[in-house]
């Protein structure tokens, strides 16, 4: 994947984003653009602001400076062409609607007035069901799937309009292997079959490696874009998880981002709050995201450090 | 003092009297209301705050009796004011138990001091708490009627984004429901379905007439509508099956049809637990 796409082709722009929320910034000085048709995680630990960051994109939270363009508009008004899928902390559901009805509520579900369901609009529903390989459980319940199958539905819901992008908030959390990987290959098959540019927030990067193209992530209170072989740096990763990272190619040349059982002595990981280190220096312009991620690094401990 | 639990022979003779056939309209009128409103509740997850509006409405009624005007007037005003009050605080506020809780305990607590400043207040105590609806009048059957055709109306407009907004808030928000006023319209229709049903079974035991159908519905129907439609022939069945069994034996209506709504509960979750 290359890393030098022009903002004509972008599906996601940031330029000089910045999200405060009761006075205190998540993240700022975001500018990097994302191309069409690819896929990519917002990672980050815990409190970093990549569901914030989400909701930025959807127009949910206000900016407190910059701009965020989505498919060519700003953010939130291109909300038609984006399918979202939140992340689901319910574990009991309490309504009885099935996978089909709950599906059909992503074409419907913003209408007023009296509307008859139509036979494309079924017809559509159990596309969008057969695309995630749950057509048998249309008529089940959604309070009688697992968390797993629930994420499909969620995810059919989200695609059943037909969206340019495809927006998922920690979509494997609380998922066993098997699950998912099966939500990891509908991801697939949406961004290589239908074209579908995908986002996707996560904390564990390991299940999501052979599809990602790319990663936003928010290292120290910036949001930066990096290409995928960018991201896999083991000092990079280490710095972002706060905790020692290892970066391992495996003979089938497969990468897997592991934590290593024993923390060498010698390495201190150097952890902050994101906020905190966002107020250390500023970036200014967008500049080569690839260079920034290499370069950026150290600074920030040799900044870190000075303020300690 | 001996209690007698018999049996009434006049009880067609009582079933016939025209204050059975204005109660047996009520009904009608409550049951469509609390069936279709129910469901939604249910789904929003805010049953203890739709609970808690009946309870908000209490000093309303009592007030209003001090003050000489209509119980249902009172009771209508308090709701509503609670409501818009919650839906104003959004979704969230309305599953916040503690905070609604101690809302709850506090208006009760002052709709028993509103009762006890007047010797009529203190009168209508009894039936606010626990229902009346052997007295209910034309004038307040007409009122619900209507209350029932607009209720529909509104429905049939904004059915689909409340039911989007009741399920999957956070996308419905995404895709451009305006939840913010859905929530406000939910919380209005719901302090109007209060307003008449505590009539029927009084503030207290108002959470077994218009909650307790609809989970009995959940746990049969299929689908949103139809789980809608079987909570209001449940929630008919409770109130028409309660007052012929309340002119045949010497119990409250409103014990019975409590029981009755309890009992269709209990069997259908005891049916479907034993299915799985």
């Amino acid at each position: 994947m290359t890393n030098d796409s022009t903002q004509h082709d972008a599906c996601i722009v940031f330029h000089d984003a910045a999200v405060s929320r009761g006075g205190r910034t998540i993240w700022q000085h975001g500018s990097f653009a994302i191309p069409n048709g690819s896929v990519t995680a917002i990672v980050g630990t815990n409190g970093t602001g990549k569901t914030t960051m989400m909701k930025a994109e959807l127009g949910l939270l206000p900016l407190a400076a910059g701009s965020i363009t989505i498919l060519g508009r700003p953010a939130g008004s291109a909300n038609r062409q984006i399918g979202y899928v939140p992340q689901s902390y319910t574990s009991d559901i309490d309504s009885n609607l099935t996978a089909e009805q709950s599906v059909l509520l992503g074409l419907t579900g913003t209408q007023f007035g009296i509307h008859v369901v139509t036979k494309a609009q079924k017809a559509k529903v159990r596309q969008a069901l057969a695309f995630t390989g749950i057509e048998d459980k249309a008529h089940l319940r959604l309070s009688e799937l697992s968390g797993g199958l629930r994420q499909r539905v969620a995810i059919a819901q989200a695609l059943v309009s037909d969206p340019k992008l495809l927006m998922l908030d920690e979509p494997l959390a609380n998922l066993d292997l098997a699950s998912q990987r099966a939500v990891v290959h509908v991801l697939a098959r949406l961004n290589k079959e239908l074209g579908m540019t995908i986002q996707v927030v996560a904390h564990d990067l390991n299940m999501l490696l052979p599809i990602l193209t790319g990663a936003v992530y928010l290292l120290d209170g910036h949001p930066h874009y990096a290409a995928m072989n960018q991201v896999l740096d083991s000092s990079l990763l280490t710095h972002l998880y706060g905790t020692t990272v290892q970066v391992v190619t495996t003979p089938q040349g497969d990468m897997f981002v592991t934590p290593s059982p024993d923390e060498p002595e010698d390495v201190v990981p150097d952890t902050h709050a994101t906020a905190e280190i966002a107020q250390f220096h500023h970036h200014h312009g967008a500049g080569d995201a690839g260079h920034d991620a290499g370069a950026r690094t150290p600074a920030v401990r040799n900044d870190a450090g000075g303020a300690r | 003092m001996t209690v007698s639990f018999t049996f009434d022979p006049d009880w067609m003779d009582t079933l016939t009297a025209p204050f059975m056939t204005n109660a047996f309209l009520a009904g009608l009128c409550i049951a469509l209301a609390a069936g279709v409103m129910g469901y939604f509740t249910i789904a929003r997850q805010s049953t203890f705050a739709a609970h808690a509006l009946a309870h908000i409405g209490l000093p309303g009624a009592t007030g209003a009796v001090l003050l000489g005007l209509p119980v249902s007037l009172g009771l209508g005003v308090f709701a509503l004011g609670g409501a818009l009050v919650i839906g104003a605080l959004g979704k969230r506020a309305s599953q916040r138990e503690i905070a609604t809780g101690t809302v709850l305990a506090f208006a009760t607590g002052l709709g028993l001091f509103f009762a006890r400043l007047s010797s009529s207040a203190s009168q209508q105590m009894q039936s606010i708490l626990f229902g009346s609806i052997l007295t209910i009048t034309t004038d307040q059957i007409i009122g619900f009627a209507i209350f029932d055709v607009l209720l529909l109306a509104v429905l049939a407009v904004i059915y689909r984004p409340l039911l989007f907004s009741s399920v999957d808030e956070q996308v419905a928000q995404a895709k451009g429901v305006p939840i913010g006023a859905m929530n406000v319209a939910f919380m209005a229709i719901m302090a109007g379905v209060i307003t008449i049903a505590v009539p029927a079974v009084g503030t207290l035991l108002i959470f077994a007439l218009v909650i307790t159908p609809a989970a009995t519905a959940n746990i049969l129907a299929g689908s949103p509508l139809r789980a809608m439609v079987l909570a209001s022939v449940l929630c008919l069945v409770a109130i028409w099956g309660g007052l012929v069994l309340a002119a045949m034996f010497p119990a409250p209506p409103s014990f019975i049809i409590v029981t009755l709504s309890t009992l269709f509960w209990a069997v259908a979750k005891g049916v479907a637990s034993l299915r799985r």
